[in-house]
């Protein structure tokens, strides 16, 4: 009967936010976390009255943006590449996304999403402009609040891709992907393949 | 839908009898069916790469390079010059350290 009893002194004590955290994690629609331990706060200005108590990681965090009442009217997009930030809070109407399941399209109150994106076209929608991105790889997050956070490898605007290079590429691998024998090649012709069709689609199509 | 497995995960690939096979215009995606520690039986599509024994990582970085060769001229060059990696890398044998081995793009003198 007691043979739990040690596992079950040694469980830690969760506060409330804690357990939240622990038994929703992923979760995209609880509310904001507070930024700082009010009882360490208060348990320090006992102690020490004269000096400010030390900022913990968590107060420096900013609270999760709060989901509005109403669908705003735009979408908030950060598209980042390692190297840049390519759009940083830009306010735009749709966003296309080249998932793995399908273009997804973006609207401002869309549910929020993860989606692994595979290589092809990226549209930015913003008004009457179209902004076209072809991307290799990557993951969009779409919140609950309308951004949407698109992350990709490499991502170029489509005018700077060379479309003689694209069809000698295609060629290439589909040789490659014949003459494969073993299965790690046959993988990287596969891939070689479906970018360069990708990077063709997205040229004509 | 992304997943995550985890490497503690025993993976089991079943005979024909308990997976099936999803084609589409491209490629074949095998259904595995995958034992985790608990005994507990999930199964998902896997991608061709992954059931190749190459991981998300490999997979995202050949295709971010094939991208990078697709370029025109000027933006070619510039991300090629971009990517390239320059290291020195120390191995300690015996709590000495042997001589270090130069990985680089360019070439060595």
């Amino acid at each position: 009967m007691f043979r739990q009893a040690a596992k079950l002194l040694h469980r830690p004590i969760l506060t409330p936010s804690a357990m939240r955290a622990s038994s929703r994690p992923f979760s995209a629609d609880l509310p904001a976390e507070q930024t700082a331990d009010a009882a360490f706060v208060e348990a320090w200005k006992k102690l020490v009255p004269n000096i400010d108590p030390p900022k913990t990681p968590l107060s420096f965090m900013l609270p999760r943006p709060a989901t509005p009442s109403s669908i705003p009217s735009k979408l908030t997009v950060n598209f980042v590449l390692p190297y840049a930030s390519e759009l940083s809070q830009k306010e735009v109407d749709m966003v296309i996304v080249p998932a793995t399941t399908g273009q997804l399209g973006v609207l401002p109150g869309h549910v929020p999403t993860i989606a692994e994106l595979k290589p092809g076209l990226m549209l930015v929608h913003d008004g009457n402009d179209v902004t076209k991105y072809f991307v290799s790889s990557g993951f969009a997050f779409i919140h609950a609040n309308s951004y949407a956070d698109i992350i990709a490898v490499e991502a170029v605007p489509i005018d700077r891709i060379d479309a003689s290079l694209v069809q000698k590429g295609l060629a290439e691998f589909t040789q490659k992907l014949n003459s494969a024998s073993t299965d790690l090649e046959k993988a990287e012709a596969q891939i070689g393949v479906d970018v360069h069709s990708a990077l063709n689609f997205a040229l004509t199509g | 839908m992304m997943k995550c497995w985890r490497g503690r995960e025993k993976e089991a690939i079943v005979s024909t009898s308990s997976s099936s096979s999803v084609h589409c215009s491209f490629h074949t995606e095998t259904v595995v069916e995958r034992e985790s520690r608990e005994g507990v039986k999930m199964s998902a599509p896997m991608p061709f790469w992954r059931a190749a024994g190459m991981t998300y990582v490999t997979y995202s970085n050949i295709c971010a390079n094939l991208v990078r060769n697709c370029l025109k001229e000027p933006h070619k060059s510039e991300a090629i010059s971009r990517e390239k990696v320059h290291f020195a890398l120390s191995t300690w044998k015996d709590g000495k350290a042997e001589k270090p081995v130069i990985r680089s793009d360019m070439p060595e003198d």
